[in-house]
């Protein structure tokens, strides 16, 4: 008696907390999905009141539009342009040295990483404005190598494939020098395929970060022939305040490959996050 | 020297270079560059570079502006910081339920907004937070609250960008706090459930001690995220409306990339290194004093 | 570091190498909003008549504009040509930017507005050349004003508040009179002019906003707040100009000749007829404007001065300059333009030439565009309250000083030289 009672209080509670967590994802996605129903508006449907939750005639114009008269093809192909070299030069850069300073003996390896992990703390944009100077002097302002500079100064990177280096046992690496392997073919044949998944959750984490940044790009490119998507966007939506369903629009383009990148690989994502996330 | 050590070596020049000429020497150089005039006429004319000393330090402080978007970013990381982490760390407890289906799937909706692009998104959220015709006015006006000016009234322009922050980041902090609540001992649920603690309880004597060490972490991670905020005002409000959402870093932007006052620009970015590292210096003594570890 | 640069270039050429035109010779003009989106049409057949002569536009937008200006000298991007607002040729002169007008430019000197042609001479060189002219005055709902008993407007300030005031009675709750962007300099710097007192003094080092000018043209503007005949909004909060025009929440609305095209091609057509143009009023009389407009500059670093020039002559011939206006509604910088353009004859255009007429520069200091965005930062303040009219003036005259504490040293340099 006292216990079925329980079992279906237990059953309410279960359902509403069910229904507790649909809310909630409800509420946390409304933002994303009114963003595509309103891209599929006519022009000015949007502004009314109350608002419009679906688009009365679904068209493709605003799509259209942006492709056609903004070139909005063009920024995006940028964007997925900068966004892999971000990746593949990080990669190339943070790798090798998170293994280094993990696995290999040399004099002030330790002195270094502490001063490493001390600069994490120091945020980027406190040298933007020398870096801009800088990147003047080399020539690099608006061009794609200003862009991508700051990505070859991963600090956080190193520090996360460190992290899963130390697991790495030492004897495995012992027998392959003693096999006579040099320390390339290590790092290549033994080492990057135990780092996998921290690998893509590291390239995962530049290539969105790449794509969403924002203030570096907007202040080294100035030829909108290089615009990246959030750069372009924020110029558009600028000039284009009252066009509200293009802007939706636009920020479906931007948003979405970024979205099914994350949803495709989220639980390598996941992973790397928590990895990262355990600074002590 | 060895196979070994050479290795070492290659494998950690590339990147050691690139931070050092990337990142050691602007962030030196900023402070070099805060003890000058630099500005536009310097760009043309490095004769017109005047070496002022603390001048640009004096200046800022007797500039409202300054003071201004100070006091912002402080309210920011006040306000928005307890926001975030209370909220994160509901979602989080929500989702750690036994009896709750598809937690993947939950967990994956509530994360979404972490990763989409934040300038897509703030100019999404301009929309919805229109005074006339967006949907959150709407909503509220379904519980007989009146229309909100949302970005146009300098008292709501601040909610209005910390409802969008909180928004985009809860669900990265709520994958923190679930994987802190993973260790949470369930025997000692039990226990306390069998005492017949009610669930508010348990989570105040239960949960709560387990996972301090990560709500603090999360707070000092969240905090200087809330120092960095820029990209917000600039799509959102662009500073405005009557400057209620100037942040340091936008009031570094607008000076140095703006008006090209690379001087006060580069002091700007220093004293938001010295806060920023003023707040880590207390999180380590605060978490000496509290974690002891 | 050279080496990756040309491997980057090598490898980000590959794959857009496809769908652009190679823009080695190409001349590369920067311009802003609606310009820019009229450029294409006016530079149709440029490249025929001009063998090799490409052209490549850039648009960018109106509220970045300087910025990307400023951000393009400082890393050595620039353009070839651009598009400048008139008050920014002092600042860009003075960086050494742009390059004067070439020996031969008295045949597209000649025909043009002499107080604006005026504001592009510093320091006795031609720096620009005009190419589209404007000013701001009122658009008004004539039906709405005409509801309010208005069949003509006063041109002084007593009486148009009046007027406002009687189109807010009859609008009722919810409705204002006037648009006046909390974020725009414009308006309050077109009410500062119209008293004739000047802006800033001792050669252009110090403000001069204590002056009693100043403070009753600020007064006038924070009233127009106060007394609930104009909404206290930014641009960015007016989701939609036109469809807020045309539902009547606001009667007047102060812009620019580039609004007469955006109203005809956007507002409803039971509207046609039921609004206006007309010149603003002064204090005590038709009022002054600050006379507005764009010129084109060739940047210093301009790969092929030569054919620089040759664009620049093109967009300032008669010819183009009339189809331009009638394209974009801009006015044209050359008085034989608007005949040709039959501007003169328009009633919505009209009432931009006779408040040309009464144009009264702004000074021309590099500082300029700073110190009225710092003006109308201040003023936002006292319109909401938060200063007095007295303080609020001190408060601008504190931060212009400020501002130009580097125009007074550079001065005495040159003093000293």
């Amino acid at each position: 008696m006292v216990r079925e009672a329980g079992g279906a209080a237990m059953k309410a509670r279960a359902i509403l907390l069910n229904a507790a967590a649909v809310v909630v994802a409800l509420v946390t996605l409304a933002p994303l999905m009114w963003m595509v129903a309103v891209s599929f508006m006519a022009p000015g449907e949007a502004a009314a009141f109350p608002p419009p939750l679906v688009p009365a005639h679904p068209t493709l114009d605003n799509y259209r539009t942006l492709f056609e008269t903004y070139g909005i093809g063009r920024y995006f192909a940028n964007s997925l342009l900068v966004s892999s070299l971000a990746t593949g030069l990080a990669l190339l850069f943070v790798v090798p040295a998170g293994y280094a300073f993990a696995k290999l003996r040399f004099r002030g390896r330790d002195r270094i990483f502490q001063l490493l992990v001390a600069a994490l703390v120091i945020p980027g944009q406190i040298g933007m404005l020398p870096l801009f100077l800088e990147l003047k002097a080399l020539g690099l302002v608006n061009s794609y190598a200003g862009v991508l500079v700051p990505w070859l100064a991963g600090i956080f990177g190193i520090f996360l494939v460190r992290q899963y280096c130390l697991a790495i046992p030492t004897e495995m690496l012992e027998a392959a020098r003693v096999d006579g392997a040099s320390e390339g073919a290590i790092l290549r044949r033994i080492v990057l395929p135990t780092l996998q998944p921290i690998l893509v959750a590291l390239a995962l984490f530049v290539f969105l970060g790449s794509w969403n940044d924002f203030m570096w790009p907007l202040i080294i490119l100035s030829d909108d022939r290089l615009y990246t998507l959030p750069v372009a966007l924020a110029a558009l939506s600028r000039e284009h305040v009252q066009d509200n369903e293009l802007m939706m629009a636009g920020s479906v383009v931007t948003t979405l490959p970024v979205l099914i990148l994350f949803l495709a690989l989220q639980r390598y994502y996941m992973r790397g996050l928590l990895a990262g996330s355990v600074k002590g | 020297m060895t196979a070994e050590t050479r290795a070492g070596w290659v494998f950690t020049t590339p990147a050691l270079a690139a931070i050092a000429l990337f990142f050691a020497l602007p962030a030196a150089a900023s402070l070099l560059l805060s003890f000058t005039d630099f500005d536009i006429y310097a760009l043309a004319d490095l004769g017109n570079l005047r070496f002022v000393g603390l001048d640009n330090y004096a200046r800022l402080f007797g500039n409202p502006l300054f003071w201004r978007a100070v006091r912002n970013t402080l309210w920011f990381v006040v306000l928005g910081v307890p926001l975030t982490v209370a909220l994160s760390l509901a979602a989080a407890v929500l989702l750690d339920a036994r009896t709750l289906r598809w937690k993947p799937v939950w967990r994956v909706a509530l994360f979404a907004p972490y990763v989409t692009t934040l300038v897509a998104t703030a100019v999404v959220w301009r929309y919805l937070l229109h005074t006339r015709y967006g949907l959150v006015n709407y909503a509220l006006a379904s519980v007989g609250i009146g229309p909100v000016d949302w970005l146009g009234s300098p008292t709501a322009s601040m909610p209005a960008i910390l409802i969008f922050v909180a928004w985009k980041t809860f669900g990265y902090n709520m994958v923190i706090f679930l994987a802190a609540l993973q260790t949470v001992p369930q025997e000692l649920h039990e226990a306390a459930r069998i005492d017949g603690a009610g669930a508010w309880t348990r989570f105040r004597h239960v949960t709560l001690p387990a996972i301090a060490p990560t709500v603090l972490l999360v707070s000092i991670l969240s905090i200087a995220g809330f120092f960095q905020l820029f990209a917000e005002p600039y799509v959102m409000t662009q500073g405005g409306p009557d400057q209620s959402t100037v942040t340091i870093l936008y009031f570094m932007y607008e000076e140095g990339f703006k008006w090209w006052n690379l001087g006060t620009g580069s002091a700007v970015a220093f004293l938001l290194f010295v806060m920023i590292f003023g707040v880590t210096l207390l999180q380590l003594w605060f978490a000496k004093r509290v974690a002891p570890q | 570091m050279i080496a990756r640069r040309t491997l980057l270039g090598a490898a980000l050429g590959a794959p857009l190498a496809a769908c652009a035109p190679p823009a080695t010779a190409a001349v590369r003009i920067w311009a802003m909003g609606n310009e820019a989106a009229h450029l294409p049409a006016l530079l149709a057949g440029y490249d025929t008549a001009h063998p090799g002569a490409a052209v490549s536009v850039q648009a960018l937008p109106w509220t970045g504009a300087h910025e990307k200006l400023l951000t393009g000298f400082a890393g050595g991007s620039l353009p070839d040509v651009a598009q400048i607002g008139n008050t920014w040729l002092a600042e860009l002169t003075a960086l050494g930017a742009v390059a004067p007008l070439p020996a031969d430019a008295a045949t597209f000197t000649a025909d043009q507005f002499p107080a604006v042609l005026d504001t592009n001479r510093i320091g006795g060189r031609l720096m620009a050349l005009p190419w589209y002219v404007d000013t701001r005055l009122q658009f008004v709902r004539t039906d709405l004003f005409a509801r309010a008993g208005y069949d003509t407007l006063p041109t002084d300030w007593a009486g148009w508040k009046r007027a406002l005031h009687a189109v807010k009675r009859a609008g009722g709750d919810g409705r204002y009179a006037i648009l006046l962007p909390v974020n725009e300099f414009e308006q309050l710097l077109t009410l500062a002019l119209q008293t004739g007192e000047p802006l800033l003094r001792d050669d252009d080092t110090r403000g001069n906003f204590r002056s009693a000018g100043f403070k009753a043209a600020l007064a006038f503007y924070v009233s127009l707040f106060r007394e609930g005949l104009a909404p206290i909004v930014s641009a960015a909060q007016i989701a939609n100009v036109w469809t807020e025009f045309a539902r009547g929440f606001f009667a007047a609305y102060i812009s620019g000749p580039w609004t007469v095209a955006d109203l005809k091609a956007r507002l409803p057509a039971d509207l046609t007829g039921k609004w206006a143009t007309q010149p603003m009023p002064g204090p005590d009389g038709p009022g002054a404007a600050a006379p507005g407009g764009s010129s084109l500059v060739v940047c210093r670093t301009a790969r092929d001065p030569a054919a620089a020039w040759q664009l620049v002559r093109h967009l300032s011939t008669v010819g183009v300059q009339a189809r331009f206006a009638q394209l974009s509604g801009d006015l044209p910088a050359r008085p034989s333009a608007w005949r040709a353009a039959g501007l003169a004859a328009d009633p919505l255009m009209a009432p931009f030439g006779v408040q040309l007429a009464r144009a009264r520069a702004v000074p021309k200091v590099p500082e300029w565009e700073r110190i009225v965005s710092e003006m109308q930062i201040v003023a936002e303040q006292a319109v909401r309250g938060s200063r007095t009219i007295d303080s609020a003036a001190a408060e601008i005259d504190a931060r212009v000083d400020r501002l130009l504490e580097k125009r007074r040293w550079m001065v005495e340099k040159d003093r000293a030289a």
